[in-house]
């Protein structure tokens, strides 16, 4: 198992043992099946409860694991004929977000992400996936391409949140967010966006508009980092496994809140435990999600969202109810 | 407080208004400026739009005082005044904190939206509160918002929108991150209906509240001085480890780099909305 997770230790434990004692078996021609069929029961037990009852906390962590499948994993895997445009024409190409045109199934769309990178390189050149102002410029000129060619827009949201820094407020970062909102809402094709990893706040927003709001198991979706908000609310950002429990970040949570239309399920312990299951999840969903979209005209498709996010909130009439 | 405190040598570049500055006058009759630490006679300061005459500091205006300000004969017609906040994620000490705030403010929520004319001009007019939970938004923001822009839409009639946000409400969590695309969505419709729509961002515009509707009026107005932003200074200065420049995030610094139409004065900001609702009447 690759880098596993504090909370997986008892697992890799017991399979290590599994493997040593196979390898005891097949080196001293000593028979231990049924030793070895009664430690592999354990340890399926074993996962069944510790995956089966994951804290909000130890899904931030699954969903920020380092060898989880980032977007363009998903795009190379769920897509064909992938073909990659790069920046928004004003300032620079933002690799944080990537994009392009490619096939679902043989359909053309525009599918963008935000990519947060492999490997240290990787990572450290596109800004561990943290995008500046480019690069939701650059996602709203791929989105508007998409709209005058009729291509459904399909995003994944992984980012930890928008870049803060000196030159991302000069350029507008605001701006940028809060553009990608209006036009997204006016787009008269398809948007499908589905969380795939960490759901930052307006950063992740910012590419998050759409008809149909689809979420990976593990991931989150929040208006502040756990630890921010474990700052804020009692300074000290080592109380963050708290405060994602208060934040009801987790995808379960977000279903009952209206907020998303489904749950896609990840293979047992995460996407990164076999990510070509996961991309046949995926991939189900977003045709499952898109056919019904495709028979929509482009207004109903603007109504549809309209509505989509006028459902969202909770309040009371306290003046009606205070007179009743 | 003694006398001496009263004549204590001000610091010569304190900009940022602190507890212990707004302790040391008696509350309601005298006010300090916590720029350039004149002292004036609170209703005096009441009649300049509560800013400072020396050096032109501007205080908060509570939603009443900046409605007051600008509507013709104080007539204004607040709309959805029954809405409030409940608890969704039962966030810990989020009821109390309303309640507390809604007995501190006389308020329910952290805007007032509403219908009223300016200079003769009908507009639909909202004003958020910083007093309010740093006048942050979560659902009933939102919604008033968004019910305020289908009114404008629905009469045609311009929407003003005068920010004081420190952005979404945390204690609504993913709720209030969707405010962000609910009320967006809806200024989608004006634009798409030619509805004008200004945008006046006061101290402080920042986070969720800075990242939606805010940036998107055909004209954005700032007051002086206003802290404008989408991050938080101190979380910038841990990423860039560098000091950043005082003037950094300001309503002047924004004006430098293009994200706003201009600054103006309050005193000059009633004449400066009618001569905009005038070109678009």
């Amino acid at each position: 198992m690759s880098n596993p997770l504090s909370f997986e230790k008892p697992i890799v434990e017991l399979r290590n043992k599994i493997e040593e004692l196979r390898a005891f078996t097949s080196e001293k021609s000593i028979d231990l099946s049924e030793e070895i069929e009664t430690l592999e029961k354990k340890a399926e037990r074993l996962e069944k409860e510790i995956y089966g009852n994951l804290t909000t906390w130890q899904k931030v962590q699954i969903a920020r694991h380092a060898s989880r499948p980032t977007t363009l994993h998903y795009i190379h895997t769920i897509f064909t004929d992938f073909l990659e445009l790069h920046g928004d024409r004003l300032y620079g190409d933002d690799s944080a977000i990537v994009g392009g045109i490619a096939k679902l199934n043989g359909l053309p769309v525009t599918v963008i992400g935000h990519e947060r990178g492999t490997d240290t390189k990787d990572k450290i050149s596109r800004n561990f996936g943290l995008p500046h102002p480019e690069g939701y410029r650059k996602a709203l000129r791929l989105m508007e391409q998409a709209n005058k060619f009729g291509r459904p827009i399909i995003t994944f949201i992984d980012t930890q949140g928008a870049h803060p820094g000196m030159e991302a407020e000069e350029r507008g970062q605001s701006e940028a967010i809060a553009r990608n909102l209006r036009e997204m809402a006016g787009f008269s094709v398809p948007i499908i966006c589905v969380i795939t990893g960490e759901g930052g706040s307006g950063g992740a927003l910012g590419i998050g508009v759409g008809n149909k709001l689809l979420m990976l198991e593990h991931a989150y979706y929040s208006v502040i980092s756990p630890e921010g908000a474990a700052t804020i609310l009692w300074r000290d950002a080592s109380k963050a496994q708290e405060a994602s429990e208060a934040l009801k970040i987790t995808s379960d949570h977000l279903l009952k809140l209206g907020i998303i239309d489904e749950i896609i399920a990840e293979p047992k312990g995460g996407a990164h435990k076999d990510p070509n299951e996961q991309t046949i999840l995926i991939k189900q969903a977003l045709l499952k999600y898109l056919e019904p979209l495709l028979a929509m005209s482009g207004e109903e498709l603007i109504e549809d969202r309209y509505k989509k996010f006028a459902r969202i909130g909770e309040f009371s009439s306290a003046v009606l109810e205070g007179k009743a | 407080m003694s006398l001496k405190d009263l004549f204590r040598k001000q610091r010569k570049y304190a900009t940022i208004p602190s507890e212990q500055a707004k302790k040391e006058i008696p509350e309601g009759i005298m006010e300090k400026c916590p720029k350039c630490g004149t002292i004036f006679i609170a209703k005096e300061l009441e009649k300049n739009l509560k800013v400072c005459h020396s050096c032109g500091y501007h205080f908060s205006l509570s939603a009443p005082e900046r409605i007051a300000s600008l509507i013709d004969e104080e007539h204004f017609f607040p709309f959805d005044e029954d809405l409030r906040s409940v608890d969704p994620l039962e966030f810990p000490g989020y009821v109390e904190k309303i309640e507390q705030d809604i007995k501190k403010t006389n308020m329910n929520e952290a805007i007032v939206t509403g219908e009223g004319t300016i200079g003769g001009y009908p507009v639909i007019l909202g004003v958020m509160d910083s007093r309010f939970r740093m006048g942050s938004m979560g659902s009933v923001v939102g919604e008033k918002i968004t019910r305020a822009a289908e009114r404008a839409v629905k009469k045609k009639y311009p929407f003003i929108l005068f920010s004081a946000s420190g952005g979404a409400r945390m204690q609504e969590g993913a709720l209030s991150l969707m405010q962000m695309a609910k009320t967006t969505a809806a200024l989608e419709r004006m634009n798409r209906e030619k509805v004008l729509f200004i945008s006046v961002l006061t101290n402080p515009t920042t986070g969720g509240v800075s990242a939606s509707f805010s940036s998107l009026g055909d004209i954005n107005i700032a007051e002086p001085g206003a802290l404008i932003g989408f991050a938080g200074r101190r979380v910038i200065e841990q990423t860039v480890r560098q000091k950043l420049p005082d003037d950094f995030q300001t309503a002047e610094f924004l004006l430098k780099r293009g994200q706003l139409d201009q600054v103006v004065p309050r005193l000059e900001l009633r004449d400066t909305l009618i001569k905009i609702l005038a070109f678009h009447a």
